[in-house]
């Protein structure tokens, strides 16, 4: 039991991590974390980037770190790992809800592969009309794309899809 | 040779190509034609340098390579193996948007392949890459697409810059000495069948955009082999001026 509580504390650690691009985001809700294990050494955690050359995975490591060794003043190893790669699909439903609410459009579920409609089409985050249009398949950060509402005028950012 | 040489030489071209083109994509932040464009290009470029990065790191843990940003920055230009294409100046931007789109459809041909690589690190890789290098295409496609329709001037200029860009871009698929062995190690087809996957899927852009496919008659050889244009040292210089201030330093 006393292995489960820990595992369970780790996973709130987690929690408190925030993307530092999508603050209302955490790292678990994200899907980063693939791997949890604690042994005498301390906690080791795998996670992966959402997109390969996301300049913020460092960041992210380091607020891993911290959080776990404050919360849970144990030593904490977190590794990048490589037999699991993200997509969009990793993002909770409760993840994608607070996207929009954030006013970013979150990605459509994927079977596997992400054809060209799903890229360039996003309901609008903000009044939710499907007449929308991709602006750029490049954003504000590696993972948005660029979109705009006919029906509102707004333009809006995009989780892209990834498969 | 042996797979242990023939896979860093297959590795290194990959990786200095995006390092360099990733560079040249860089050259643009500020300078777009519309800030879309200018977001693009810096985006583009951070995800090369980061596939660069990401390759630099498998000959580090693999091939007992150097710091990957030892290896970036402190070669000589002829220890680089890119092609003539991404060493190029950024030109006029009909010269780089043509680069790009010439460029990102053979490196999707070759992480496609990749995927079923039996070295598990590139195999893995190209499961990442492959899904980004979507966002890539979808650019240039749209791009190449629109200017094209955008009245005579804009389709000419287009049209001179696949001219410019054709035989370079055939240096992409320069064949290297180290290909029978890794093609029978399948570890990936060899630079022939990425030459004909990239011809079958830049072709019907490049009909339905009404440009003339020219023949593939020179392709440009000899970067594979450490021969550059002048343009490379250039870029070398600029692109490494801070990091050898103080090669020791930690960021």
């Amino acid at each position: 039991m006393q292995t489960i509580t820990t595992l369970q504390a780790v996973y709130n650690a987690l929690d408190h991590v925030k993307d530092p691009e999508i603050p209302v985001l955490s790292v678990l809700e994200l899907g980063m974390i693939t791997d949890v294990r604690i042994d005498l050494e301390g906690v080791h955690i795998k996670m992966i980037p959402t997109f390969s050359a996301c300049p913020a995975i460092n960041v992210i490591k380091e607020n891993i770190t911290n959080a776990v060794e404050r919360e849970l003043q144990m030593p904490a190893f977190v590794t990048v790992d490589k037999e699991v790669n993200w997509n969009s699909n990793r993002l909770t439903e409760s993840a994608k809800e607070k996207l929009r609410n954030y006013g970013i459009a979150p990605p459509a579920r994927h079977e596997g592969e992400v054809n060209l409609d799903m890229l360039i089409k996003a309901d609008c985050p903000h009044c939710g009309s499907e007449n929308t249009y991709l602006r750029s398949p490049f954003g504000s950060a590696l993972c948005r794309a660029l979109h705009v509402c006919r029906q509102c005028g707004m333009m809006f950012e995009q989780f892209k899809p990834l498969s | 040779m042996q797979i242990q040489q023939a896979l860093p030489e297959l590795l290194i071209k990959i990786a200095d190509d995006e390092l360099i083109i990733g560079h040249r994509n860089s050259e643009w932040t500020g300078l777009g034609p519309v800030m879309e464009e200018d977001i693009a290009f810096s985006s583009m470029a951070q995800d090369k340098i980061g596939h660069a990065w990401a390759i630099y790191r498998i000959l580090q843990e693999h091939f007992e390579g150097q710091d990957p940003d030892q290896f970036a920055f402190m070669r000589d230009a002829a220890a680089y193996k890119c092609c003539h294409l991404v060493e190029m100046p950024i030109g006029a931007y009909e010269f780089s948007l043509m680069r790009h789109f010439l460029f990102d459809h053979a490196e999707t041909a070759r992480y496609q392949s990749f995927s079923q690589s039996s070295f598990t690190p590139l195999q893995q890789l190209a499961g990442k890459i492959k899904g980004e290098l979507k966002y890539h295409t979808l650019h240039a496609d749209a791009w190449i697409l629109q200017l094209c329709k955008a009245g005579e001037e804009s389709r000419q200029r287009m049209q001179g810059a696949l001219d410019d860009c054709f035989q370079l871009a055939g240096g992409i698929f320069e064949p290297g000495k180290e290909e029978a062995l890794l093609i029978s190690e399948n570890i990936y087809p060899g630079e022939q069948a990425l030459y004909q996957q990239w011809l079958s899927t830049i072709s019907p852009v490049i009909e339905k955009a009404g440009l003339i496919m020219p023949q593939m008659t020179a392709p440009v050889y000899g970067g594979r082999q450490g021969q550059h244009t002048q343009y490379l040292q250039q870029l070398l210089n600029e692109m490494g001026e801070v990091f050898r201030l103080d090669p020791e330093a930690t960021w």
